[in-house]
């Protein structure tokens, strides 16, 4: 299998021009995934066997939301929440409608977040996922309105929610009306954490800007995939202002736990486990009832 | 509102006589005393606040101070508040909600600062606390665009009953630079970005953003600092009084939906 790819990597090598030999060698991307962390290649089949997490320097990359739901939650017990709910243009913003539905094609996605009910080990909860292959999952209308209703519909029911952050911050596209979202969804978690439930933040890569200073950052418990981006800022805006070039751990999840921001960093074999025992805890007298 | 052109009123608004928070402070109140420290880490310059008079009621004042001069940016960081702003913010809201006295609070920042310790101690989670915890004080809030709203660093003091902008003032996203630097690479299409980005008084009550448009003095309000003073007193005084009459629930029901209804998008099987 492995000699296999070699070959077809290697012939398409040999494809190129031969000017082009021995200078620049450009990877087929869909063969092998090279770590933007360490640069370690791997390839593909292997990369996906151990659930995008680089083997080298243990950077779990960006899932999308059906892979994510696909190793978290309890097969067939997913009801989603308003699927169809797709953006307009708040502020008019050239071309933004022809953005969003190449978007849509190529992701298969309506927008940025996922959201809806299901099981984890049993375990009842709201859920939410982002995807970051949606314009950088940042937080426009429909972001902020499919989030609100989670928990909203999480605090009518009684339930516990659990969300997947990852977003770039809000969507400057829509204008103010994307600021106005993380007042909005902070309400909504305010509502939710008032009435008693728990609230589970996971930060995946990369949870940053707008969201990360709303919501993402207002869980109960707050736990972080391992080596992902966690910050406010833009790590160019800071390196611009101090002229000088940041550390490579600079707001990283371990940067975040290090400094009071996150509470565990798990590794995404372990997350299903961790959320289910978490979820019980907090259930009825302890999930022993 | 007068006709000027959105970079006009950003000229206006970045006009070195421009009143900031200090001046309005003693023109607006009867008496001030400033409280200092989040009780964390240390004390913001870039947000000042404490208890005022304001028509003989006691209020809690909050307010992102900009610098009339290079000495006081300095000490304020050209109202770029850090994390421990604003915390210090919320422990005076906090402090309000216990007294019962209604929060105003001045908004006036180009944005959150952007820093090595700024991102240490948390800058997402001190706006988002901050989000989480107004969203429910049970005590009036007002908030008031003076100038610049810059983004995230302005909403921190934004989650209110009611929002009233200067007439000249701003509040976007991002600033028009880094809105054309993003989204074109070009950041030289700064006036360009500022007119379609809908950040002017008019732009945001239309999107529902703005309650209150103030009227500034013929050409600025620095062309008449007291005048603008007097304006925004009596703004205050009656939005006050207002909202003092309100009982708390319906309060907070109006603040959660006055946030809730915002956005535009479409739902093709909306019937449930
Ligand atoms: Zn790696």
């Amino acid at each position: 299998m492995l000699e296999d790819l070699f070959k077809v990597v290697k012939s398409r090598m040999d494809d190129k021009a031969p000017a082009e030999k021995g200078k620049k060698v450009s990877i087929p991307s869909d063969l092998l995934f090279k770590c933007p962390r360490c640069k370690n290649v791997m390839f593909m089949d292997d990369f996906i066997g151990s659930a995008k997490v680089c083997s080298e320097c243990g950077y779990h990359s960006r899932l999308s939301a059906r892979e994510r739901l696909d190793m978290t939650i309890d097969k067939g017990s997913f009801v989603e929440y308003d699927r169809d709910m797709t953006s307009l243009n708040p502020i008019g913003f050239p071309d933004y409608e022809e953005k969003i539905a190449s978007l849509q094609q190529k992701t298969g996605l309506l927008e940025a977040v996922v959201t809806g009910e299901c099981t984890i080990r049993r375990h009842p909860c709201v859920i939410v996922v982002m995807d970051s292959r949606f314009m950088m999952a940042s937080m426009g209308s429909v972001v902020g309105e499919k989030i609100t209703r989670a928990f909203e519909n999480a605090t009518e029911k009684g339930l516990p929610i659990v969300v997947f952050a990852a977003s770039g911050g809000a969507r400057m596209q829509e204008g103010i009306v994307s600021l106005m979202q993380m007042a909005k969804t902070s309400a909504a978690a305010k509502r939710h954490s008032d009435a008693g439930y728990l609230y589970i933040t996971v930060l995946t890569d990369p949870t940053t800007g707008g969201v990360e200073a709303s919501f993402a950052s207002l869980g109960d418990i707050i736990l972080a995939e391992p080596k992902v981006l966690v910050g406010f800022a833009g790590r160019r805006v800071i390196e611009d202002t101090i002229k000088q070039r940041l550390p490579d751990e600079f707001q990283s999840a371990e940067f975040q736990l290090e400094h009071g921001f996150a509470d565990m960093i798990v590794e995404r074999s372990k997350m299903r486990r961790t959320l289910s025992k978490l979820l019980k805890l907090h259930e009825k007298d302890g999930g022993l009832a | 509102m007068s006709e000027l052109s959105v970079w006009e009123r950003i000229e206006i608004v970045h006009h070195k006589g421009r009143p900031t928070v200090r001046d309005y402070i003693p023109m607006i109140f009867e008496e001030f005393y400033e409280m200092h420290g989040d009780r964390l880490f240390g004390d913001d310059g870039a947000i000042t606040g404490g208890i005022a008079r304001l028509g003989g009621i006691p209020v809690t004042f909050i307010g992102q101070v900009k610098g009339r001069d290079i000495e006081e940016n300095k000490k304020t960081n050209f109202s770029m508040p850090h994390p421990e702003g604003y915390r210090k913010a919320l422990r005076l809201a906090k402090q309000a909600e216990k007294f019962h006295r209604p929060v105003i609070c001045f908004i006036d920042t180009p944005g959150a600062f952007c820093g090595v310790q700024a991102e240490e101690r948390g800058q997402g989670e001190a706006i988002a606390r901050n989000l989480f915890e107004f969203s429910t004080l049970k005590t009036p809030i007002i908030s008031v665009v003076l100038g610049e709203g810059g983004s995230g660093g302005a909403l921190a003091l934004g989650v209110c009953d009611e929002l009233a902008m200067l007439e000249n003032a701003t509040y976007s996203v991002i600033s028009p630079r880094g809105f054309a630097s993003i989204l074109w690479k070009d950041a030289s299409r700064e006036k360009e970005a500022a007119e379609i980005m809908h950040i002017t008084a008019d732009d945001l009550q239309r999107l529902g953003v703005c309650e209150q448009i103030i009227p500034e003095p013929s050409g600025g309000a620095h062309n008449n600092p007291q005048q603008m003073a007097e304006n925004l007193s009596e703004y205050l005084g009656d939005a006050v009084q207002r909202l003092l009459k309100k009982d708390i629930a319906n309060l907070l029901d109006s603040r959660y939906n006055k946030f809730r209804k915002i956005g535009m998008f479409s739902e093709p099987q909306a019937g449930k």
